[in-house]
Parts: structure tokens; C-alpha cells; sequence
């Protein structure tokens, strides 16, 4: 199935929003995942089920500023 | 409050504007804007806020100009290097502009002074390079009712967004707390390229004169990441969320508090 990741469409087999953060070697704590718009807390990533055409944010601590 | 002929012609371009004209220029002139941070991102927000003819700009920093912060921070120039960067910066205002009165702050913002800096003005720019420093200006601005424009650079990438306590989502209604120290890599450590903290920080000042003049929509509710290496801005979504610790609807954030150590997994820091 597709998803949008970061705007981008992306083929994703099926699974978790964990699932996903794994393939892509994303470490949990480095990131806040928005899926359709909505924040999600950490201990729904291992729960939450994507789905196609789910648009999927993976916001990194951007944390410069100096 | 009226303005002298010199005045006039040195706002004469903003007068010009519908949106702004005599009456948005003196809204410039009595406003109060707070930078946290005289570094990267406070620099091109400073000048640009300063060139505005912003009424008293505000300077935190407690830091000491380094010769590598002259690469990206246009506030303080090669004499500068040693001086405290809020007398630095204080100076470069005023040579752009003596209209504008500058209160400098040469210490660090902790949970023990904040409301008492941040209740003096009527926005604050986030221009401060570590993440405990982020949230205690998102928490402190939330309890003090402020908006804050948020900022953060790193590497090729940046990020601004406009937050507006109890009406749009906060910092933490995205990233709930600081990352564990170390996990994250700070410019200190991973780089930036210099000018990307011109482009976010020209953004802030921009965010921060619309909400002095009542202009325009405000960038809340969305974060504007923009990536250098594409030349590339894109918008992402966020909405209040109702699980925030600090602005949802079952607060365990109550009052001010330093979210962990500045300075923790930072390689090496400036002496101050």
C-alpha cells in the first residue's frame, strides 16, 4: 500500500506506525509522529495500524538556534 | 505620541502600506519585543526588528561573542569576540537605529526569572540553541499568555512556527518533552549552514511585526519547515492536542519548571 511520508508517497507494506519507524531506522525518541494531522503519544505508535493513503509526519527536534 | 520629520521619512516605506500607515507605525514604535537568544537567530531578527523601528527590543543572552559565531550570528562583528553579545548586539541596534531602546538581560532564562523578563513584553522570539531552554520559553509563554515565535536551525534545515497560548497548539502539544540528552545533535556538533539562521530568523521578525500590527494570518497551527539544500518550504499541520501535558485538558504541567540541563550532551560549550 502507499502512504505519504513527509509529503512524499512511499510504499509501505503493512503494519505499525513502530513498524514503519523501524524500517526506516528512525529511533522513536528522535521524532514526534503526526498521522492525518493528529499527534501521536508514544505508546500508541506500537498500536496505531496504517492504512492506505495515510499521511504520515515525521517531525524531528530541530533544536539550533544560535 | 507623534513622529518627527526624520521619522517620517525613515519608516516612510512602511507608512506607505495600507496595512501599516502612521497608525501601524506608531503600533511598531510602543511595541515590546523580547529576544531569547542573540546568537544565530536573534541577529537577523534584532536588525530587521531594530530597522522596524520596534519601541524596546529586549536581549537575553549570557553567552560571550565567539569567533565561531560569526559565521551565521551579524549581530556582533570580529572586534566583538569576548564581549558579552547583549552589549554587542545592543550596540548594532542602536547604530541602525536610536530609536529603539534596548534592555539588556546578561543572563540565561531559568524558571526563576522568567515571568519577570517575559511579562515586560508584548512578544517573544525563541532564538536559543538548546532544548531545555525551548520548552521552559513555550511553558513560560504559555502561563505568561505571550506569543512566541518559535525557531530552530540545524544543519540545512529550519523551522518556524507562531504559537498563541490556549488558542493554537504549543511546542509541547507536538514534542511532548526534550529529547534525551545526547540522542539529538546540536550546531555545536553536527553544523549549520550560516545563512539559514538569516532565513528563520527574518521569518520570526516577520511573525512577530504581523502580530504587533494585527496583519496578515500568523503562522499557528502550522509548522514551516523550509530545507536549504532544495530551496524548499513545506507546511505541516498541527492542532491543539488535548493530551498536551502543558495546554490540554488534563494538565500535569502546573507551573514553571527547567526541563533538564542546557548544557547536557553538548560537546563542548563557549565559557562565558
Amino acid at each position: 500500500m502507499q502512504v505519504k511520508i513527509n509529503g512524499k508517497p512511499e510504499e509501505f507494506q503493512s503494519g505499525t506506525v513502530l513498524d514503519l519507524l523501524k524500517a526506516k531506522n528512525i529511533e522513536p525518541q528522535m521524532v514526534a509522529v503526526e498521522v492525518n494531522d493528529k499527534v501521536l503519544e508514544r505508546d500508541d505508535l506500537a498500536t496505531t495500524h496504517l492504512n492506505e493513503g495515510d499521511q504520515v509526519e515525521f517531525l524531528f527536534y530541530m533544536g539550533g538556534g544560535r | 505620541m507623534e513622529f518627527t520629520e526624520e521619522q517620517i521619512n525613515r519608516y516612510s516605506r512602511h507608512i506607505l502600506l495600507p496595512e501599516v500607515g502612521g497608525k501601524g507605525q506608531k503600533k511598531i514604535a510602543k511595541s515590546r519585543i523580547l529576544l531569547v537568544g542573540a546568537g544565530g537567530l536573534g541577529s537577523p531578527a534584532a536588525l530587521y526588528l531594530a530597522a522596524a523601528g520596534v519601541g524596546t527590543i529586549g536581549l537575553i543572552d549570557s553567552d560571550v561573542v565567539d569567533l565561531t559565531n560569526l559565521q551565521r550570528q551579524i549581530l556582533h562583528h570580529t572586534p566583538d569576540v569576548g564581549r558579552p553579545k547583549v552589549l554587542s548586539g545592543k550596540e548594532k541596534i542602536q547604530a541602525l537605529n536610536p530609536d529603539v531602546s534596548v534592555s539588556m538581560y546578561e543572563e540565561r532564562l531559568t524558571a526563576g526569572n522568567a515571568f519577570k523578563i517575559i511579562g515586560d513584553y508584548d512578544v517573544v522570539i525563541d532564538g536559543v540553541d538548546n532544548f531545555p531552554a525551548k520548552f521552559l520559553i513555550n511553558d513560560a509563554c504559555f502561563f505568561a499568555e505571550k506569543p512566541l515565535i518559535h525557531g530552530g536551525i540545524l544543519r540545512f534545515d529550519g523551522r518556524v512556527t507562531t504559537i498563541i497560548p490556549k488558542q493554537s497548539a504549543c511546542y509541547r502539544c507536538v514534542f511532548k518533552a526534550p529529547p534525551p540528552p545526547g540522542l539529538v545533535a546540536s550546531c555545536q556538533e553536527a553544523g549549520v549552514i550560516g545563512v539559514l539562521a538569516g532565513i528563520i530568523g527574518t521569518i520570526q521578525a516577520t511573525e512577530a511585526l504581523k502580530l504587533i500590527l494585527g496583519v496578515g494570518r500568523p503562522l499557528t497551527g502550522r509548522l514551516l519547515d523550509f530545507d536549504a539544500r532544495k530551496t524548499q518550504f513545506r507546511e505541516i499541520k498541527v492542532r491543539r492536542n488535548p493530551n498536551c501535558a502543558l495546554c490540554g485538558e488534563h494538565p500535569t504541567i502546573t507551573e514553571l519548571f527547567d526541563d533538564g540541563d542546557p548544557y547536557a550532551g553538548c560537546a563542548a560549550r563557549p565559557s562565558a
